[in-house]
Order: C-alpha cells, then structure tokens, then sequence
C-alpha cells in the first residue's frame, strides 16, 4: 500500500498499529504467564500478570484517544477508516484478554491452597498451550497481513471450544470423585472458561483483522463445539 | 414520446459488458434516466476520455469524484452538451436521456439544456434582479402563460431551492448581491425553473464556506426526491455524504462505479482506494 | 579540517545571523530602487502635467481676449435725407400674393441701395462731433457688416425713418486689434492699419465710454466671414461638426458594435477571419488622410455625393472610427467571464439570447467609452476632411448634413492660415477652447453614462 500525500496521516496510522501490536504482545505474554502460573501455582508470576492488565489498560486508552484524534482530523474513508476503527475493536478484545488471564493469576493462590491433584491441571494445561497458540497466531497473522490465516484461526477456535467440553467434564467428575476437590475445581473450571473465553476473542480478533485487510465481512456462521452450554 | 424498454429494465447490458470498470450494482437498482456506452471525448488530437460507460439512475444522487484532469467534467458536459460551444471538442459513443439519444442531430441542443439543467462551480447569476435570473428560462422557453404564472414559478422554484424566505423581500434586487451560498442556491433556483429531469452539477460548492455548502448538500438531499442529480466534486467526503453511487475517473478512463457505502469503506479497484484515502500520486 | 568544526546548531545560528545581515544590507539597496521609480514616475506625470497646463494656459491666453470685442454705441439718425424710399408697400385686395412679393422685393432692393454707409458716417461723426475726421477713416473703425445690420433694422421696421436710435455696433477687426493693444502703437503711419485719425478717434470713443468691450456671443451665433473679420463666428462649423458626429455615431456603432459581436461570437474561427481581423487591426493605423481620399474618390466622385457636405465628412470619418470600435468592442467582449455564457446556455439559451440577452449589456461601459473615444478623435480630425472640400469658405450655418459646411477643426485650421493674423490668432484660439470644450463634455457624458450604466449591475 502507498503513502498518503500527507505523511503525519501515514504516522498516526502507524502509531496506531504499533499499539494494537504492542497490546498484542502483552496480551499474548499475560495469558502464557497466568497459565503458567496456575499449572505452577506460581503467585510471583501472577502478582506480575495482574500487574499488567493496568498496563494493558492504559494502552487502550492510549490508543482509543489515538484513534479518535486520528478520525476526527483525517477523517479517513476505506481501509484507513476499517484499520482505525478495526484497531479499536482489536484493542478493546485484547483488553478483554488481559482482564480474563488477570482472573486466571487471582485464581492461583485459592487453587494452589487446597491440595490439587497435579493431573487435574494437566488438561487445563494442554487447552492453555492451544490458546496460547491462538492468540501468538492471530497476533503473527495481523503483523504478516495474512488473511487466509485469519480464516483458518477463526476455524481452530473449534477445536478449544472442544478442550474446553472436555476439561468441564473431566472436572465435574474428579468433583464427583472428591467433594474436596469441589473449591479447586471450580476455580479451575472458571480458568477454563476464561481460556475458552480468551479464545472467543481471539476469534473476534481474527474477524476484526480480516474486515480491516480485505473489507469484507466473515459469514456470520461457524461451528461452534462449545456443548456444555447446553449439554446436561 | 416511446417509452423505451431499457428504461424499465434496469442496467440491462452494463453488467455483461467487456470494460476495464470495476462495478458494483445495487442490491435494489432503481430505473435509469441517463445510459452513457462507449463515451469518447476529443479535443483536438488529444483524448480526454476514454469508452466510459455508466447508468444514472433517477431520483438519486450520482458523484463523480476523480483527480483534476481525470474527465469527470468533461464527461458532465457530455451530458447536457455544454461540450459542444467547445471548438475541436468531439464526442463519440452514445448518450441516452430516457432511451433517445442526446447527439442525434435532429435534437436541439436548447431543448436538451431545458430538461437537463447545469448548476456551476462558480455562482454565476446573471447581473440582473434575484427574480429575473429565476424568471429567464420560463421566459425564453416560453413556460409561463401569464404574469401571475410567472410569479408562481418564480416562488416555487425558490422555496425548493430553501432562498424563499431569505429574498422574498427582495426579488427586485440584483441577484449579485447576494452571498456566496445564497447564489448557489439562487443559480440551483435558475436551474429548477425550467422543471428539467436531470440536474448536472460541476462542483457547486467548491467556492462556498462550510455552512453554506451544508445548506446545499442539504438541499440536493432535498432535490434527490425529485430531480435526477449528477455531481462532480472534489470533496470525497461530500461524495460520500450526498450520494447514493459514486464513479471513481481517472486520467480519462471509468475506473470504478456503485454504491457510495462500498466506494468509500471496501473500493474494489486499487486506484480508487488510494485516491480515496489520499494515496494518490 | 577537524579544527574547523563547530556543532551544526550553532554553525546553523551562525547562518541565521549571517543571513538576516545580508537580507538587511540588500533591502537598502532594494528601497532605494523603489523610491528612485517612484521618482521617475512622480517626475513623468509631472512633466505630462506641465505640458498640458503650458498648452492650456497658451491657449487659454491667446484665447480669451477673443471672446471680448469692442463695440461702439453711437446714436443712428435714419435721416430722410439720405434714406430716400417709399414707405414699405402695403397688400391690397386685389393683389395677388406674387404680385404683392415682387413689390415687396423690390422695395428691398431700393433700400439695399440706400447709401447706408453714409448714415453710418454721420452717426460716428456725431457722436464726435468736434472731430476733424475724413469719411473712409470714420468707417473704418466699424465693422463693414454693421452697414447691413442697419439697413436689417430698417427693413424690419420702416417706421425708423427719420428717427434716432441707440445702436451697438462691433468695432472693425482692425480697431478692435489696436485697442487692445494687439499692434505696437509705436509703429510709423505707413505700417498701421488705421488712418492715425480714425486710431485717436478710436481712442477718444474708448475713455468716453462710447467704445466699451463686450462679450462677443456673435462667435457662437455667426458663421464664418472674410470681408467682416470681427464678425466672423463659429456656428457654421460647430453645426457641420455636429452632423458629422451624428453620422458617425449612427452609422458607427451599430456597424461597429454588429461586427464585432459577429466576429468575436459566431464567426468560425478560420484564415478567412484571421485575415479579416489583421485588417481591420490593419484599418486602425491607417493615416487619417488616406481615408479622406478614399471618401474623396468613392463618395464624391463615384456616388456624386455633394462636395463639402457633413454627411460625406461623416461617412469617412465613420470608416475611421470603425476599427476603433470593433477592436474595442471585441476586447470588451472578450473580457465577459465564460461563466456568465456557460449560465445562459445552460439554463437553454440559444447562442443569439446568450449574446443579446447577457453578454452585450455587460460591454455597454466599453462599448460607451470606446464609442466616445472614436467620435471624440472623430471630432478633431482635419486632413480627411481637407481632401473632400470641407475647407472651403462657407459663410452659412448648413440646414441639413447634404448642405455644404466647414467642421470645428478645419475652421481653426482656415483661421490659422488668415492674412489678418493679428486679429485671427486670438479667434483660432478661442475655436480651439471652443473644440476643447466640446471634447471635455463628452468626456464626461462617457464618465456619466459609464458610471450610471455599472452601477445598474
């Protein structure tokens, strides 16, 4: 894509990305940190995770105010105005990202006082790789401008929602097995609904990024695995 | 006159054409007024525009937007003829109003200026009174029986042109006088006197300070009910605020045409995003 | 050169007071200039206005004096003796109107054959009545007409005879000249004009008030006269430049003015136009004096229009004017901004509505002003006017442009050349103030006209 005419309009843009970048990588580094402390039980790495959702925040502000200087002055039109007010969709999710992996690090110290059976976290920690992986993906695909990417990600996101079926039914029988386990399960459930959460936006964040590349809209449709909302 | 089926058919051919024009129909296409196929301009050895092609659909709004020098203008006067005072000017193609063609030569040029108004960049009302300037086409074209007629045409089409209530004291004062946007609106007056189907307009707010240029978007918002409206701006954003398709010109040729909505958020043509964006260049 | 480096920011400093050092030395150099044309220009305009003014007030000082004439009030006894006529036939009933006309005219002729110089004689002689005077010098200081101007009185009323009237007459030319001191009194006998007799007697009728100077209206009610050079007057000629005028402007201007719509608005634009346009350019720096032989040859000789007639004068001087105003017309038209034609034709004006109804009201100031520019040079212009007669001597004020006439310009130019150059060098200024005057009128009948017509817009 060519420069504008004006080159402080192509800076602003600029800015822009590099914060929806930045705020992708910071989300990306909260959600690997607050998995990683949960299957740890590492309240250092959580204290930090928790830390950073209000240098998440402050980002986002940054960037709405950005966003809004840069509409109200340039009035941008076509992929300009689809890369601003895609940035402020994308930011907003990231945000959302944020505060969920800062719900998974509070969790840590109620889960990591009653006695967790280690294996109980393991399945957490297979779904956690995924969605890791995800948000890294989406995050790499909008750097690399790769719309097919998108495509695919939005596609993977099933296979989380399907960790996730198994994760609530592999908990709700160690609660069955163990009244005792009832405390830490539920929070470990809470954590796997955040992840399956993470990877919600992180769908959104895929069509987001797909609107802003190509201008066109993903179908509405797409498979959705998730059962446990209306399963038992 | 007959009434030509192209004219109920909407769109017919332009779709199923070979052309280098990116299009985009309507999801609801609307009847079209104007057919342009295969416009070429000359002037001279030179060409200024190359195998346009378009549809103006009636009672609505069409921009033209475009670089200076891409054709837009000279394609607009292509449409009521204002090409032909024009020495060494040549136009080749077909232009059709309501299925007859505009070039043939046993149309009168006059006749066609009568249904095919022009509204211009700069205001320019004839030097003599607010009321002569909206009464002379009524009069040369012989629309008015009586002098109460004329009053009445006079009234009218200044109330559809918003000036009504600014100048009704004041009809015997020179037109000149007036402010910039007053007249416009009193040359849009002039234009709506003679009742005529299409209204071309050539940047017409292009020497007007933003309240008055909102006063006339407001206005050919207004007119779009009525008349049929091709505008050529330089304004994208007032491209994108008073119409309903835009047709994207540049260095002569037709680049892309459709609804305004996509040309200014997903162009399909590269050319168009970036004059659009200000890549242009 | 490293010993040489200093941080660009100060070198930048230092640029900037460099820079604003020069700036400053040149702008001095830079004023100067500018005050030294505003000199130069002050200095033309100047030097323009002071011509102007010496032409003025030469003309204005040789001038003036001319529209004062003396005039000698003597008392003129009509005296049966000399005036030996019937009285003045009267129409009886069985007369015819013929019959009655002859009578009348020859009644006329006998008083026409009354010797009224001698009544003039006794009436001068009278009013000096101590004074030894012979009879040619005591009429010399009258004018030759005022002889005729009695014997008018008469014929207009014959009950004058043997009556005694107050008269006013014009001193002679020659008179007039030597009170006002226009000959050097010094000069022997044998180079005056005047007996010494009829100069003192002159003199004595001057410091008794009988001799008084007075406005002279007869140069702007008589017509020109060689044998009576006081009376000589300017009407013939202003009526003939008059009726030239009048020609010109009719024939001129819509001549002019159609032309120059034509060319400039529907005239293809070909060889065939770039050609009549370079002549018409061409017709413009024509001298004057080839034009009067073109009307000399074509008007006169081959349409055997009358010689000397305004109207022929007219028609040559409309040739003249002709390129003035086309040329003019059509600059005045191309000036019309494109934007007014483009809103009359696109509202469905034809070409010819445009043209009439828009583009033509809006030239009318140019139009004006070049028409008056054209007749105004129209008006002074003298050779044409040579070479088709209009410089012989015509002593009647013409009654119609067919009728011969003299013109304002050409009057001077005779008057110029007159053997009396004492008396007529005053007269020739005076026509001059007088063609002036003329000329500044309409002027400002253009600066009016111009003014009314732009603020109408």
């Amino acid at each position: 894509m060519g420069q504008h005419t004006v080159t402080s309009f192509d800076e602003d843009l600029n800015a822009i990305d590099r914060l929806v970048h930045d705020m992708g990588d910071l989300a990306a580094d909260m959600v690997v940190a607050s998995t990683r402390s949960l299957v740890e039980t590492d309240a250092v790495l959580a204290q930090r995770v928790i830390s950073d959702d209000a240098i998440m925040d402050a980002r986002q502000r940054e960037l709405d105010d950005r966003a809004i200087t840069l509409i109200a002055k340039r009035q941008p039109v076509a992929q300009d105005l689809r890369a601003v007010v895609g940035a402020i969709r994308m930011a907003a999710d990231l945000e959302r990202i944020g505060d969920l992996a800062k719900n998974i690090s509070k969790r840590v110290s109620a889960v990591g006082e009653g006695s967790a059976p280690r294996s109980l976290s393991h399945s957490i920690d297979a779904m956690a790789q995924s969605v890791v992986a995800q948000v890294h993906e989406v995050i790499a695909a909008y750097e690399g401008r790769d719309s097919e990417k998108l495509k695919l990600l939005r596609a993977a996101d099933e296979n989380i929602d399907i960790q996730y079926t198994r994760v609530f039914r592999e908990l709700l029988t160690y609660m069955m097995e163990d009244p005792r386990n009832i405390t830490t399960c539920t929070h470990l459930l809470f954590c796997a609904k955040n992840l399956e959460r993470i990877g919600d936006h992180v769908t959104n964040i895929a069509e987001d990024a797909y609107y802003v590349m190509t201008g066109m809209q993903l179908p509405l449709y797409r498979p959705k695995a998730d059962e446990t909302s209306v399963a038992d | 006159m007959h009434m030509p089926t192209d004219k109920i058919v909407p769109q017919s051919d332009l779709y199923s054409r070979e052309s280098t024009t990116a299009r985009t129909p309507d999801e609801n296409p609307l009847p079209v007024r104007v057919k342009a196929r295969d416009v070429s301009v000359f002037y001279g050895q030179k060409q200024a525009l190359f195998d346009v092609s378009i549809d103006v659909p009636e009672k609505s709004v069409t921009a033209f937007i475009g670089p200076s020098g891409c054709g837009k203008s000279t394609f607009l006067r292509c449409l009521n003829r204002m090409n032909d005072t024009i020495e060494g000017c040549r136009v080749s193609g077909l232009i059709a109003l309501d299925g007859s063609d505009i070039y043939d030569p046993s149309l009168d040029p006059v006749e066609l200026r009568a249904r095919v108004g022009m509204v211009f960049q700069k205001p320019n009302p004839f030097p003599k009174s607010i009321y002569e300037n909206v009464a002379y086409g009524p009069r040369i074209h012989g629309l008015a029986r009586s002098r109460s007629d004329m009053d009445a045409i006079v009234e009218s089409s200044l109330q559809k042109a918003g000036l009504w209530s600014e100048v009704k004291d004041r009809l015997h004062e020179a037109g000149t006088g007036l402010s910039g946007g007053q007249q416009q609106r009193l040359c849009i007056a002039r234009a709506i006197a003679v009742s005529p189907e299409v209204i071309l307009m050539d940047e017409p707010c292009s020497a007007l300070d933003p309240i008055a240029t909102a006063r006339i978007e407001e206005l050919i918002d207004e007119l779009r009910q009525n008349y049929t409206i091709v505008i050529v701006t330089h304004s994208m954003q007032q491209a994108a605020r008073v119409s309903q398709r835009t047709a994207f010109f540049h260095l002569g040729n037709l680049v892309e045409e459709g609804p305004t909505d996509l040309i200014f958020t997903s162009p399909v043509e590269k050319r168009t995003q970036d004059y659009i964006t200000g890549r242009y260049g | 050169m490293a010993h040489s480096f200093t941080p660009p920011s100060e070198q930048a400093l230092d640029g900037s007071a460099e820079r604003l050092k020069r700036i400053r030395a040149g702008l001095g150099k830079r004023h100067a200039r500018e005050r030294r044309f505003r000199a130069l220009g002050i200095a033309a305009i100047a030097a323009a206005l002071g011509f102007v003014a010496i032409l003025f007030s030469m003309i204005l000082y040789q001038g003036l004096p001319a529209f004062t004439q003396a005039n000698l009030e003597v008392d003129v006894h009509f005296d049966p003796a000399i005036v030996k006529v019937a009285a003045r036939p009267v129409r009886d009933a069985q007369q015819s109107s013929a019959e009655y006309q002859r009578a009348l005219l020859d009644w006329e002729r006998k008083v026409t054959m009354v010797n009224w110089n001698r009544v003039l004689e006794q009436s001068i002689k009278a009013a000096a009545p101590d004074f030894e005077i012979d009879t040619k010098s005591a009429l010399s200081i009258v004018e030759t007409s005022e002889r005729f101007r009695l014997r008018d009185m008469f014929v207009a009323d014959p009950g004058l005879l043997g009556q005694t009237v107050k008269v006013k007459m014009l001193a002679s030319a020659n008179a007039d000249n030597w009170l006002k001191g226009n000959i050097d009194r010094s000069l022997p006998d044998t180079q005056q004009q005047l007996s010494p007799s009829a100069r003192m007697l002159s003199d004595r009728f001057m410091e008794d008030g009988q001799m008084r100077f007075a406005f002279a209206w007869h140069i702007f009610t008589n017509s020109d006269s060689r044998s009576a050079p006081a009376s000589a007057g300017l009407a013939g000629a202003f009526i003939g430049s008059l009726y030239m005028m009048l020609v010109v402007i009719v024939l001129a201007v819509p001549i002019g003015v159609m032309s120059a719509v034509y060319l400039e608005e529907f005239a293809p634009k070909n060889k065939f136009t770039d050609f009549i346009e370079v002549n018409i350019n061409n017709l413009a720096a024509v001298p004057s004096i080839v034009f009067g032989l073109l009307g000399a040859a074509v008007f006169i000789n081959y349409f055997r229009l009358p010689l000397s007639a305004p109207l022929v004068g007219g028609l040559v001087l409309t040739l003249m004017t002709l390129p003035t105003i086309i040329i003019a017309t059509r600059s005045a038209l191309r000036a019309v901004p494109p934007s007014l034609r483009q809103a009359a034709l696109g509202i469905g004006a034809s070409k010819t509505q445009t043209v009439f109804h828009h583009v033509l009201p809006v030239t009318y100031p140019g139009i004006l002003t070049a028409t008056i520019i054209g007749v105004a040079q129209a008006l002074g212009e003298t050779a044409p006017l040579l070479l088709i007669g209009m410089n012989a001597f015509v002593a009647q004020i013409p009654g119609s442009p067919l009728e011969p006439s003299s013109a304002l310009p050409v009057q001077i130019y005779l008057w110029q050349g007159n053997e009396n150059r004492n008396f007529f060098e005053a007269r020739t200024s005076a026509a001059i103030i007088v063609l002036l005057g003329l000329m500044l009128m309409l002027n400002a009948i253009a600066i009016f006209l111009r003014a009314r017509l732009e603020r109408r817009k």
